[in-house]
Protein backbone atom coordinates (compact mmCIF):
# COMPACT_ATOMS: atom_id res chain seq x y z
CA UNK A 1 0.00 0.00 0.00
CA UNK A 2 1.51 3.19 -0.92
CA UNK A 3 0.59 6.44 0.60
CA UNK A 4 -0.35 9.77 -0.38
CA UNK A 5 0.53 13.49 0.39
CA UNK A 6 -0.89 14.11 4.33
CA UNK A 7 -4.27 15.24 3.76
CA UNK A 8 -4.29 15.17 -0.35
CA UNK A 9 -7.46 14.46 -2.25
CA UNK A 10 -6.83 11.62 -4.55
CA UNK A 11 -6.07 12.77 -8.17
CA UNK A 12 -9.14 13.92 -10.09
CA UNK A 13 -10.69 15.34 -6.88
CA UNK A 14 -9.06 18.66 -6.33
CA UNK A 15 -11.03 21.32 -4.80
CA UNK A 16 -13.69 22.57 -6.73
CA UNK A 17 -17.48 23.13 -7.39
CA UNK A 18 -17.16 20.16 -10.15
CA UNK A 19 -15.07 18.05 -7.97
CA UNK A 20 -17.89 18.51 -5.18
CA UNK A 21 -20.62 17.55 -6.78
CA UNK A 22 -18.81 14.43 -8.40
CA UNK A 23 -17.69 13.96 -4.65
CA UNK A 24 -22.05 13.81 -3.80
CA UNK A 25 -22.78 11.94 -6.77
CA UNK A 26 -19.84 9.50 -5.47
CA UNK A 27 -21.24 9.43 -1.50
CA UNK A 28 -24.88 9.50 -3.15
CA UNK A 29 -23.68 6.29 -5.06
CA UNK A 30 -21.77 4.28 -2.08
CA UNK A 31 -24.89 4.28 0.44
CA UNK A 32 -27.54 3.04 -2.04
CA UNK A 33 -24.93 0.37 -2.48
CA UNK A 34 -24.39 -0.47 0.90
CA UNK A 35 -28.38 -0.51 1.00
CA UNK A 36 -28.70 -3.11 -1.79
CA UNK A 37 -26.10 -4.99 -0.06
CA UNK A 38 -28.27 -5.18 2.76
CA UNK A 39 -31.36 -5.49 1.53
CA UNK A 40 -29.91 -8.39 -0.33
CA UNK A 41 -28.40 -10.17 2.45
CA UNK A 42 -31.76 -10.41 4.37
CA UNK A 43 -34.64 -9.39 2.43
CA UNK A 44 -37.00 -10.97 5.69
CA UNK A 45 -38.04 -6.79 5.89
CA UNK A 46 -39.04 -6.54 2.16
CA UNK A 47 -41.64 -9.33 2.42
CA UNK A 48 -42.60 -8.53 6.20
CA UNK A 49 -43.38 -4.74 4.75
CA UNK A 50 -45.69 -5.59 2.06
CA UNK A 51 -47.94 -7.29 4.49
CA UNK A 52 -49.88 -3.80 5.06
CA UNK A 53 -49.43 -2.23 1.24
CA UNK A 54 -50.87 -5.66 0.38
CA UNK A 55 -54.02 -5.73 3.04
CA UNK A 56 -54.53 -1.89 2.30
CA UNK A 57 -55.23 -2.45 -1.33
CA UNK A 58 -56.46 -5.87 -1.23
CA UNK A 59 -59.11 -4.95 1.86
CA UNK A 60 -59.49 -1.17 2.25
CA UNK A 61 -59.40 -0.66 -1.79
CA UNK A 62 -61.42 -3.75 -3.10
CA UNK A 63 -64.18 -2.71 -0.35
CA UNK A 64 -64.32 0.99 -0.91
CA UNK A 65 -63.96 0.12 -4.49
CA UNK A 66 -67.88 -1.99 -4.32
CA UNK A 67 -69.78 0.76 -2.05
CA UNK A 68 -68.56 3.89 -4.86
CA UNK A 69 -68.25 6.19 -1.82
CA UNK A 70 -64.73 8.04 -3.13
CA UNK A 71 -65.18 10.13 -6.37
CA UNK A 72 -62.52 9.67 -8.10
CA UNK A 73 -61.28 11.93 -11.21
CA UNK A 74 -62.70 10.98 -14.68
CA UNK A 75 -63.77 7.51 -13.33
CA UNK A 76 -60.87 6.07 -12.37
CA UNK A 77 -61.60 2.65 -10.74
CA UNK A 78 -60.59 3.51 -6.84
CA UNK A 79 -58.23 0.59 -7.00
CA UNK A 80 -55.93 2.70 -9.51
CA UNK A 81 -56.52 5.69 -7.95
CA UNK A 82 -55.30 4.37 -4.58
CA UNK A 83 -52.26 2.40 -5.68
CA UNK A 84 -50.34 5.39 -6.13
CA UNK A 85 -51.27 6.67 -2.80
CA UNK A 86 -50.64 3.22 -0.65
CA UNK A 87 -46.95 3.61 -3.02
CA UNK A 88 -46.19 6.69 -1.12
CA UNK A 89 -48.02 5.82 2.13
CA UNK A 90 -45.66 2.30 2.16
CA UNK A 91 -42.32 4.69 1.16
CA UNK A 92 -43.34 7.21 4.25
CA UNK A 93 -43.64 4.07 6.42
CA UNK A 94 -40.15 3.40 5.93
CA UNK A 95 -38.61 6.69 5.53
CA UNK A 96 -40.55 7.75 8.57
CA UNK A 97 -38.47 5.74 10.57
CA UNK A 98 -35.25 6.36 9.58
CA UNK A 99 -34.01 8.43 11.74
CA UNK A 100 -33.66 5.40 14.20
CA UNK A 101 -31.59 3.72 12.02
CA UNK A 102 -29.02 6.64 12.38
CA UNK A 103 -29.68 6.86 15.90
CA UNK A 104 -28.11 3.38 15.71
CA UNK A 105 -25.31 4.21 13.87
CA UNK A 106 -24.42 6.85 16.20
CA UNK A 107 -24.60 3.97 19.47
CA UNK A 108 -22.75 1.66 17.18
CA UNK A 109 -19.80 4.22 16.42
CA UNK A 110 -20.52 3.98 12.79
CA UNK A 111 -21.55 7.52 12.43
CA UNK A 112 -18.51 9.13 14.09
CA UNK A 113 -16.64 6.75 11.72
CA UNK A 114 -18.57 8.02 8.87
CA UNK A 115 -18.39 11.32 9.70
CA UNK A 116 -14.42 11.26 9.77
CA UNK A 117 -14.05 10.08 6.41
CA UNK A 118 -13.86 13.18 3.61
CA UNK A 119 -17.43 13.46 3.33
CA UNK A 120 -18.93 16.38 4.06
CA UNK A 121 -22.62 16.39 6.32
CA UNK A 122 -24.68 17.20 3.33
CA UNK A 123 -23.38 14.73 1.10
CA UNK A 124 -23.69 12.14 3.81
CA UNK A 125 -27.09 12.90 4.73
CA UNK A 126 -27.90 12.75 1.04
CA UNK A 127 -26.80 9.98 0.65
CA UNK A 128 -28.97 8.20 3.28
CA UNK A 129 -31.28 9.79 1.96
CA UNK A 130 -31.29 8.29 -1.77
CA UNK A 131 -30.41 5.50 0.30
CA UNK A 132 -33.87 5.08 1.96
CA UNK A 133 -35.33 6.10 -1.17
CA UNK A 134 -33.86 2.94 -2.84
CA UNK A 135 -35.45 0.82 0.32
CA UNK A 136 -38.95 2.51 -0.95
CA UNK A 137 -38.38 2.08 -4.36
CA UNK A 138 -37.59 -1.74 -3.88
CA UNK A 139 -40.70 -1.72 -1.77
CA UNK A 140 -42.57 0.27 -4.40
CA UNK A 141 -41.94 -2.34 -7.11
CA UNK A 142 -43.50 -5.42 -4.72
CA UNK A 143 -46.35 -2.87 -4.31
CA UNK A 144 -46.38 -2.74 -8.72
CA UNK A 145 -46.41 -6.19 -8.71
CA UNK A 146 -49.45 -6.61 -6.06
CA UNK A 147 -51.78 -4.05 -8.23
CA UNK A 148 -50.96 -5.76 -11.32
CA UNK A 149 -52.33 -9.40 -9.54
CA UNK A 150 -55.32 -7.15 -8.56
CA UNK A 151 -55.84 -6.29 -12.42
CA UNK A 152 -54.67 -2.26 -11.67
CA UNK A 153 -53.48 -1.13 -15.04
CA UNK A 154 -50.49 1.61 -14.37
CA UNK A 155 -48.35 2.85 -17.11
CA UNK A 156 -45.97 0.82 -19.37
CA UNK A 157 -44.36 4.07 -20.85
CA UNK A 158 -40.64 3.57 -19.38
CA UNK A 159 -39.96 7.40 -19.31
CA UNK A 160 -43.20 7.68 -16.61
CA UNK A 161 -42.20 4.33 -15.05
CA UNK A 162 -38.56 6.30 -14.26
CA UNK A 163 -40.55 9.69 -13.02
CA UNK A 164 -42.34 7.86 -10.18
CA UNK A 165 -39.44 6.25 -9.43
CA UNK A 166 -37.92 9.48 -9.28
CA UNK A 167 -40.72 10.92 -7.52
CA UNK A 168 -40.88 8.03 -4.86
CA UNK A 169 -36.99 8.27 -4.45
CA UNK A 170 -37.49 12.10 -3.97
CA UNK A 171 -40.12 11.53 -1.31
CA UNK A 172 -38.87 8.95 0.50
CA UNK A 173 -35.74 11.29 1.28
CA UNK A 174 -37.63 14.15 2.04
CA UNK A 175 -39.07 12.01 4.81
CA UNK A 176 -36.01 10.13 6.11
CA UNK A 177 -34.52 13.78 6.27
CA UNK A 178 -37.26 14.73 8.23
CA UNK A 179 -36.66 11.83 10.17
CA UNK A 180 -33.20 12.36 10.85
CA UNK A 181 -33.80 15.72 11.48
CA UNK A 182 -36.54 14.58 14.38
CA UNK A 183 -32.93 12.33 15.72
CA UNK A 184 -31.21 15.09 15.65
CA UNK A 185 -33.33 16.68 17.91
CA UNK A 186 -34.76 14.18 20.15
CA UNK A 187 -31.18 12.35 20.08
CA UNK A 188 -33.26 8.95 21.82
CA UNK A 189 -34.26 6.10 19.24
CA UNK A 190 -37.62 6.02 21.54
CA UNK A 191 -38.64 9.35 21.86
CA UNK A 192 -37.97 9.38 18.16
CA UNK A 193 -40.27 5.82 18.02
CA UNK A 194 -43.20 7.58 19.54
CA UNK A 195 -42.89 11.32 17.58
CA UNK A 196 -42.51 8.73 14.58
CA UNK A 197 -45.68 7.48 15.10
CA UNK A 198 -47.89 9.90 16.05
CA UNK A 199 -47.03 12.11 12.75
CA UNK A 200 -47.53 9.02 10.04
CA UNK A 201 -50.99 8.60 9.95
CA UNK A 202 -51.79 12.89 10.64
CA UNK A 203 -49.56 13.08 7.60
CA UNK A 204 -51.21 9.92 5.37
CA UNK A 205 -54.72 11.06 6.65
CA UNK A 206 -54.32 14.92 5.71
CA UNK A 207 -52.79 13.56 2.05
CA UNK A 208 -54.51 13.04 -1.14
CA UNK A 209 -53.14 9.45 -0.55
CA UNK A 210 -56.75 7.64 -0.06
CA UNK A 211 -59.04 10.35 -1.33
CA UNK A 212 -58.88 13.85 -3.44
CA UNK A 213 -58.48 16.44 -1.26
CA UNK A 214 -61.55 18.31 -2.68
CA UNK A 215 -64.01 16.33 -0.71
CA UNK A 216 -62.39 16.83 2.48
CA UNK A 217 -63.01 19.81 5.32
CA UNK A 218 -62.11 23.12 4.06
CA UNK A 219 -59.54 22.82 7.47
CA UNK A 220 -57.88 19.79 6.48
CA UNK A 221 -57.82 21.10 2.65
CA UNK A 222 -55.10 23.57 4.32
CA UNK A 223 -53.23 21.08 5.84
CA UNK A 224 -53.42 18.87 2.64
CA UNK A 225 -51.86 21.75 0.93
CA UNK A 226 -48.85 22.32 3.15
CA UNK A 227 -48.17 18.31 3.62
CA UNK A 228 -45.46 17.56 1.16
CA UNK A 229 -47.22 13.55 1.13
CA UNK A 230 -50.24 15.07 -0.86
CA UNK A 231 -47.46 16.46 -4.00
CA UNK A 232 -45.85 13.30 -3.91
CA UNK A 233 -49.07 11.17 -4.70
CA UNK A 234 -50.47 13.58 -7.13
CA UNK A 235 -47.22 13.18 -8.99
CA UNK A 236 -47.00 9.15 -8.36
CA UNK A 237 -50.63 9.39 -9.95
CA UNK A 238 -50.39 11.62 -12.99
CA UNK A 239 -47.26 9.51 -13.77
CA UNK A 240 -48.51 6.07 -13.08
CA UNK A 241 -52.29 6.30 -14.01
CA UNK A 242 -52.34 9.84 -16.19
CA UNK A 243 -54.68 12.13 -13.79
CA UNK A 244 -54.63 15.80 -14.22
CA UNK A 245 -52.18 17.30 -12.28
CA UNK A 246 -49.36 19.94 -12.09
CA UNK A 247 -46.57 17.50 -12.54
CA UNK A 248 -44.18 20.24 -12.78
CA UNK A 249 -45.58 21.91 -9.43
CA UNK A 250 -45.35 18.84 -7.72
CA UNK A 251 -41.91 18.05 -8.65
CA UNK A 252 -41.09 21.08 -7.68
CA UNK A 253 -42.78 21.81 -4.57
CA UNK A 254 -41.08 18.04 -3.23
CA UNK A 255 -37.72 18.85 -4.98
CA UNK A 256 -37.59 21.74 -3.23
CA UNK A 257 -38.66 20.26 0.57
CA UNK A 258 -36.29 18.09 0.46
CA UNK A 259 -33.67 20.26 -0.17
CA UNK A 260 -34.35 22.32 2.88
CA UNK A 261 -34.72 18.88 4.66
CA UNK A 262 -31.37 17.31 3.75
CA UNK A 263 -30.02 21.01 4.77
CA UNK A 264 -31.71 20.82 8.06
CA UNK A 265 -30.91 17.35 8.56
CA UNK A 266 -27.20 17.78 7.77
CA UNK A 267 -27.17 21.39 10.46
CA UNK A 268 -28.32 19.03 13.06
CA UNK A 269 -25.94 16.09 12.31
CA UNK A 270 -23.39 17.15 14.70
CA UNK A 271 -25.58 17.16 17.27
CA UNK A 272 -26.38 14.21 17.23
CA UNK A 273 -23.37 12.58 16.39
CA UNK A 274 -21.85 14.27 19.56
CA UNK A 275 -24.15 12.97 21.91
CA UNK B 1 6.63 17.56 36.43
CA UNK B 2 8.22 15.60 33.72
CA UNK B 3 7.78 16.89 30.36
CA UNK B 4 9.83 15.48 27.19
CA UNK B 5 8.31 17.30 23.85
CA UNK B 6 8.81 15.26 20.85
CA UNK B 7 11.73 14.60 19.26
CA UNK B 8 12.38 18.22 16.48
CA UNK B 9 11.31 17.42 12.94
CA UNK B 10 9.74 19.93 10.12
CA UNK B 11 6.15 19.14 11.08
CA UNK B 12 5.27 16.95 13.92
CA UNK B 13 2.04 14.23 13.25
CA UNK B 14 0.03 15.94 15.69
CA UNK B 15 0.30 19.44 17.48
CA UNK B 16 -2.76 20.68 19.70
CA UNK B 17 -1.82 24.01 21.02
CA UNK B 18 -4.08 25.13 24.54
CA UNK B 19 -6.98 23.12 23.29
CA UNK B 20 -9.71 23.50 25.17
CA UNK B 21 -13.84 22.20 25.19
CA UNK B 22 -16.73 23.06 27.43
CA UNK B 23 -20.02 20.89 27.46
CA UNK B 24 -22.42 23.67 28.96
CA UNK B 25 -20.39 24.79 32.30
CA UNK B 26 -18.39 21.33 32.35
CA UNK B 27 -14.65 22.24 30.87
CA UNK B 28 -13.59 18.77 29.29
CA UNK B 29 -10.61 19.48 28.00
CA UNK B 30 -8.92 22.41 29.51
CA UNK B 31 -6.30 23.79 27.65
CA UNK B 32 -4.57 21.06 26.33
CA UNK B 33 -1.06 20.79 24.65
CA UNK B 34 0.43 17.95 22.61
CA UNK B 35 2.64 17.33 20.15
CA UNK B 36 3.59 14.25 18.55
CA UNK B 37 6.01 13.35 16.26
CA UNK B 38 5.77 11.46 12.95
CA UNK B 39 6.29 7.74 13.51
CA UNK B 40 5.82 7.53 17.26
CA UNK B 41 3.06 5.72 19.10
CA UNK B 42 1.48 7.75 21.67
CA UNK B 43 -0.75 7.46 24.29
CA UNK B 44 -3.21 9.17 25.84
CA UNK B 45 -4.20 7.55 29.09
CA UNK B 46 -6.69 8.36 31.82
CA UNK B 47 -10.12 7.72 32.99
CA UNK B 48 -13.29 7.90 32.15
CA UNK B 49 -14.25 11.53 31.94
CA UNK B 50 -10.55 13.02 31.64
CA UNK B 51 -10.85 14.08 28.60
CA UNK B 52 -9.44 11.71 26.39
CA UNK B 53 -12.20 10.44 23.61
CA UNK B 54 -13.03 14.94 23.69
CA UNK B 55 -9.84 15.64 23.05
CA UNK B 56 -9.41 12.88 19.95
CA UNK B 57 -13.04 14.65 18.36
CA UNK B 58 -11.31 17.65 18.09
CA UNK B 59 -8.08 16.14 16.22
CA UNK B 60 -10.81 14.02 13.72
CA UNK B 61 -12.14 17.12 13.11
CA UNK B 62 -15.99 15.86 15.02
CA UNK B 63 -15.69 18.76 17.11
CA UNK B 64 -14.69 22.53 16.82
CA UNK B 65 -12.30 23.44 19.45
CA UNK B 66 -13.88 26.65 21.42
CA UNK B 67 -10.35 27.65 22.21
CA UNK B 68 -7.21 26.69 20.96
CA UNK B 69 -5.77 24.88 17.86
CA UNK B 70 -5.25 21.44 16.31
CA UNK B 71 -2.75 20.57 13.35
CA UNK B 72 -2.24 17.26 11.66
CA UNK B 73 0.83 17.08 9.52
CA UNK B 74 0.95 20.79 10.21
CA UNK B 75 -3.00 21.27 8.52
CA UNK B 76 -5.34 23.31 10.37
CA UNK B 77 -8.27 21.02 11.29
CA UNK B 78 -10.94 23.77 11.74
CA UNK B 79 -9.70 25.45 8.47
CA UNK B 80 -9.25 22.45 5.96
CA UNK B 81 -11.21 19.30 8.11
CA UNK B 82 -11.27 17.85 4.92
CA UNK B 83 -7.99 17.42 4.19
CA UNK B 84 -7.37 16.50 7.93
CA UNK B 85 -9.75 13.81 7.36
CA UNK B 86 -7.84 12.01 4.47
CA UNK B 87 -4.69 12.28 6.24
CA UNK B 88 -5.90 10.04 9.42
CA UNK B 89 -7.41 6.52 9.82
CA UNK B 90 -10.07 6.23 13.04
CA UNK B 91 -11.19 3.83 15.14
CA UNK B 92 -13.73 4.53 17.41
CA UNK B 93 -14.49 3.11 20.82
CA UNK B 94 -17.34 1.00 19.85
CA UNK B 95 -16.96 -2.14 17.53
CA UNK B 96 -18.49 -0.15 14.67
CA UNK B 97 -18.44 -2.71 11.70
CA UNK B 98 -21.90 -2.95 9.90
CA UNK B 99 -23.09 -6.45 11.60
CA UNK B 100 -25.88 -6.31 8.37
CA UNK B 101 -22.26 -6.27 5.85
CA UNK B 102 -19.76 -8.71 4.34
CA UNK B 103 -16.16 -7.94 5.77
CA UNK B 104 -15.11 -7.17 2.13
CA UNK B 105 -18.71 -4.95 2.06
CA UNK B 106 -17.50 -3.20 5.15
CA UNK B 107 -14.21 -2.62 3.98
CA UNK B 108 -15.39 -1.47 0.45
CA UNK B 109 -17.75 0.95 1.81
CA UNK B 110 -14.48 3.22 3.32
CA UNK B 111 -12.26 2.33 -0.13
CA UNK B 112 -15.52 4.50 -1.60
CA UNK B 113 -15.77 6.80 0.81
CA UNK B 114 -12.43 7.60 0.65
CA UNK B 115 -12.18 7.74 -3.17
CA UNK B 116 -10.14 4.95 -3.49
CA UNK B 117 -9.84 4.70 -7.68
CA UNK B 118 -12.41 1.65 -8.74
CA UNK B 119 -9.34 0.25 -10.57
CA UNK B 120 -7.25 -0.01 -7.58
CA UNK B 121 -10.38 -0.81 -5.06
CA UNK B 122 -10.37 -4.55 -5.11
CA UNK B 123 -6.93 -5.05 -4.68
CA UNK B 124 -6.75 -2.42 -2.00
CA UNK B 125 -9.34 -4.15 -0.30
CA UNK B 126 -7.92 -7.51 -0.13
CA UNK B 127 -4.37 -6.04 1.47
CA UNK B 128 -6.10 -4.64 3.73
CA UNK B 129 -8.01 -7.66 5.05
CA UNK B 130 -4.83 -10.01 4.29
CA UNK B 131 -2.69 -7.29 6.29
CA UNK B 132 -5.42 -8.25 8.90
CA UNK B 133 -5.60 -12.02 8.75
CA UNK B 134 -9.03 -11.82 7.34
CA UNK B 135 -8.89 -13.03 4.04
CA UNK B 136 -10.87 -16.56 4.99
CA UNK B 137 -13.65 -14.54 6.65
CA UNK B 138 -14.02 -12.03 4.15
CA UNK B 139 -17.14 -12.59 2.43
CA UNK B 140 -18.89 -13.40 5.87
CA UNK B 141 -21.14 -10.93 7.70
CA UNK B 142 -19.30 -8.99 10.00
CA UNK B 143 -22.52 -9.74 12.70
CA UNK B 144 -20.64 -13.40 12.65
CA UNK B 145 -17.28 -11.87 13.86
CA UNK B 146 -15.86 -12.42 17.48
CA UNK B 147 -15.14 -8.99 19.26
CA UNK B 148 -11.54 -9.41 17.94
CA UNK B 149 -12.21 -9.84 14.42
CA UNK B 150 -14.49 -6.94 14.10
CA UNK B 151 -11.76 -4.57 15.49
CA UNK B 152 -9.40 -6.51 13.39
CA UNK B 153 -11.66 -5.39 10.50
CA UNK B 154 -12.32 -1.87 11.95
CA UNK B 155 -8.48 -1.77 11.16
CA UNK B 156 -8.57 -2.34 8.04
CA UNK B 157 -11.08 -0.12 7.31
CA UNK B 158 -9.31 2.37 8.71
CA UNK B 159 -6.15 1.62 6.76
CA UNK B 160 -7.47 1.61 3.40
CA UNK B 161 -7.21 5.30 2.75
CA UNK B 162 -3.67 4.85 3.38
CA UNK B 163 -3.22 7.09 6.37
CA UNK B 164 -0.28 8.79 7.85
CA UNK B 165 -2.30 9.04 11.31
CA UNK B 166 -4.04 6.24 13.25
CA UNK B 167 -6.35 7.49 15.73
CA UNK B 168 -7.62 4.44 17.87
CA UNK B 169 -9.75 5.44 20.72
CA UNK B 170 -9.52 2.45 23.45
CA UNK B 171 -8.93 -0.10 20.91
CA UNK B 172 -9.38 -2.83 23.08
CA UNK B 173 -12.05 -2.33 25.63
CA UNK B 174 -14.51 -4.73 25.59
CA UNK B 175 -11.81 -7.65 23.80
CA UNK B 176 -10.64 -10.71 25.89
CA UNK B 177 -7.16 -10.85 27.04
CA UNK B 178 -5.93 -13.15 24.14
CA UNK B 179 -8.06 -11.00 21.46
CA UNK B 180 -6.28 -7.81 23.23
CA UNK B 181 -2.59 -9.92 22.53
CA UNK B 182 -3.41 -10.34 19.03
CA UNK B 183 -5.67 -6.50 18.28
CA UNK B 184 -1.70 -4.81 19.78
CA UNK B 185 -0.01 -7.74 17.61
CA UNK B 186 -1.58 -5.99 14.05
CA UNK B 187 -1.22 -2.90 15.53
CA UNK B 188 2.24 -2.83 16.11
CA UNK B 189 2.74 -4.68 12.90
CA UNK B 190 0.96 -2.06 10.89
CA UNK B 191 3.35 0.83 12.48
CA UNK B 192 6.90 -0.56 12.11
CA UNK B 193 5.93 -1.97 8.31
CA UNK B 194 4.34 1.22 7.62
CA UNK B 195 6.07 3.64 9.27
CA UNK B 196 2.54 5.15 10.45
CA UNK B 197 2.38 7.32 13.42
CA UNK B 198 -0.37 6.27 16.12
CA UNK B 199 -2.37 7.88 18.97
CA UNK B 200 -4.48 6.13 20.78
CA UNK B 201 -6.46 6.35 24.07
CA UNK B 202 -6.86 3.43 26.75
CA UNK B 203 -6.89 3.44 30.77
CA UNK B 204 -5.44 0.06 30.10
CA UNK B 205 -1.94 1.22 31.72
CA UNK B 206 -0.55 -1.94 31.01
CA UNK B 207 -1.01 -1.76 27.56
CA UNK B 208 0.31 1.64 26.91
CA UNK B 209 3.00 0.88 29.42
CA UNK B 210 3.80 -2.11 26.69
CA UNK B 211 3.42 -0.56 23.32
CA UNK B 212 3.41 3.33 23.58
CA UNK B 213 6.88 5.59 22.98
CA UNK B 214 5.35 8.26 24.74
CA UNK B 215 2.27 9.17 26.95
CA UNK B 216 0.40 11.61 28.48
CA UNK B 217 -1.44 11.34 31.72
CA UNK B 218 -4.99 13.06 31.93
CA UNK B 219 -6.87 14.04 34.32
CA UNK B 220 -10.20 16.15 34.69
CA UNK B 221 -9.78 17.55 31.16
CA UNK B 222 -5.64 18.58 31.77
CA UNK B 223 -2.97 16.99 30.63
CA UNK B 224 -1.03 16.25 34.09
CA UNK B 225 2.39 14.86 32.64
CA UNK B 226 3.72 13.78 29.12
CA UNK B 227 6.87 11.48 28.49
CA UNK B 228 8.37 8.03 28.11
CA UNK B 229 6.30 5.38 30.56
CA UNK B 230 10.15 4.27 31.56
CA UNK B 231 11.10 7.75 32.16
CA UNK B 232 7.81 8.06 34.31
CA UNK B 233 8.12 5.13 36.28
CA UNK B 234 12.08 5.27 37.18
CA UNK B 235 11.06 8.89 38.00
CA UNK B 236 9.32 7.36 40.90
CA UNK B 237 11.54 4.45 41.89
CA UNK B 238 12.77 0.87 40.80
CA UNK B 239 9.10 -0.89 40.94
CA UNK B 240 6.89 1.65 40.33
CA UNK B 241 4.44 1.04 37.85
CA UNK B 242 2.33 3.54 35.27
CA UNK B 243 -0.81 3.21 37.90
CA UNK B 244 1.65 4.80 40.60
CA UNK B 245 2.47 7.75 38.43
CA UNK B 246 -0.61 8.50 37.77
CA UNK B 247 -1.62 8.24 41.20
CA UNK B 248 1.68 10.38 41.87
CA UNK B 249 0.86 13.22 39.36
CA UNK B 250 -3.10 13.09 40.42
CA UNK B 251 -3.28 12.60 43.89
CA UNK B 252 -6.12 10.16 42.85
CA UNK B 253 -6.50 6.65 41.80
CA UNK B 254 -7.33 5.01 38.86
CA UNK B 255 -9.97 3.10 40.03
CA UNK B 256 -11.50 6.16 42.35
CA UNK B 257 -11.84 8.63 39.29
CA UNK B 258 -12.79 6.19 36.75
CA UNK B 259 -16.00 5.92 38.43
CA UNK B 260 -16.81 9.42 38.47
CA UNK B 261 -16.73 9.33 35.02
CA UNK B 262 -19.39 11.73 33.53
CA UNK B 263 -23.38 11.28 32.49
CA UNK B 264 -22.07 11.73 29.12
CA UNK B 265 -19.79 8.24 30.14
CA UNK B 266 -22.91 6.91 31.68
CA UNK B 267 -25.21 7.28 28.80
CA UNK B 268 -22.67 5.81 26.41
CA UNK B 269 -22.05 2.42 28.28
CA UNK B 270 -25.43 2.17 28.38
CA UNK B 271 -26.55 2.57 24.98
CA UNK B 272 -23.11 0.01 23.95
CA UNK B 273 -24.72 -2.50 26.62
CA UNK B 274 -28.21 -2.28 25.22
CA UNK B 275 -26.97 -2.97 21.93
CA UNK B 276 -24.88 -5.75 22.56
CA UNK B 277 -27.83 -7.03 24.79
Amino acid sequence: MTYAAPGAPPAGLADGFISSLARLWSRVVTLCWVELRKIRHDRTELYTRAVQPALWLLIYGEVFTRVHAIPTPAGIPYLAYLAPGIMAQSALFIAIFYGIQIIWERDAGVLTKLMVTPTPRSALITGKAFASGVRSLVQGVMIVIIAALLGVSLTHNPLKLIGAALVLTVGSGFFSCLSMSIAGLVVARDRLMGIGQAITMPLFFSSSALYPASIMPGWLQVISKVNPLTYEVEALRSLLIGTATTLWLDATVLAGATVLSIACAALLLPRLANR
Amino acid sequence: MSVSAAPVTVTNAVDCVDLSYQFGTHLAVDHVNLSIAPGEMYGLLGPNGAGKTTTIRMLTTLLKPKTGAVRVFGIDATAHPMRVRRAIGYVPQALSADANLTGVENVELFARLFDVPRRLRRQRVADALEAMGLTEAAERLAGTYSGGMIRRLELAQSLISAPRLLVLDEPTVGLDPIARGVVWEYIARLRSEHQMTVLMTTHYMDEADSYCDRISLMHRGRVRVTGRPSSLRAELGEDATLDDVFRHYTGDTLDKTAEEGGIRDVRRARRTARRLG
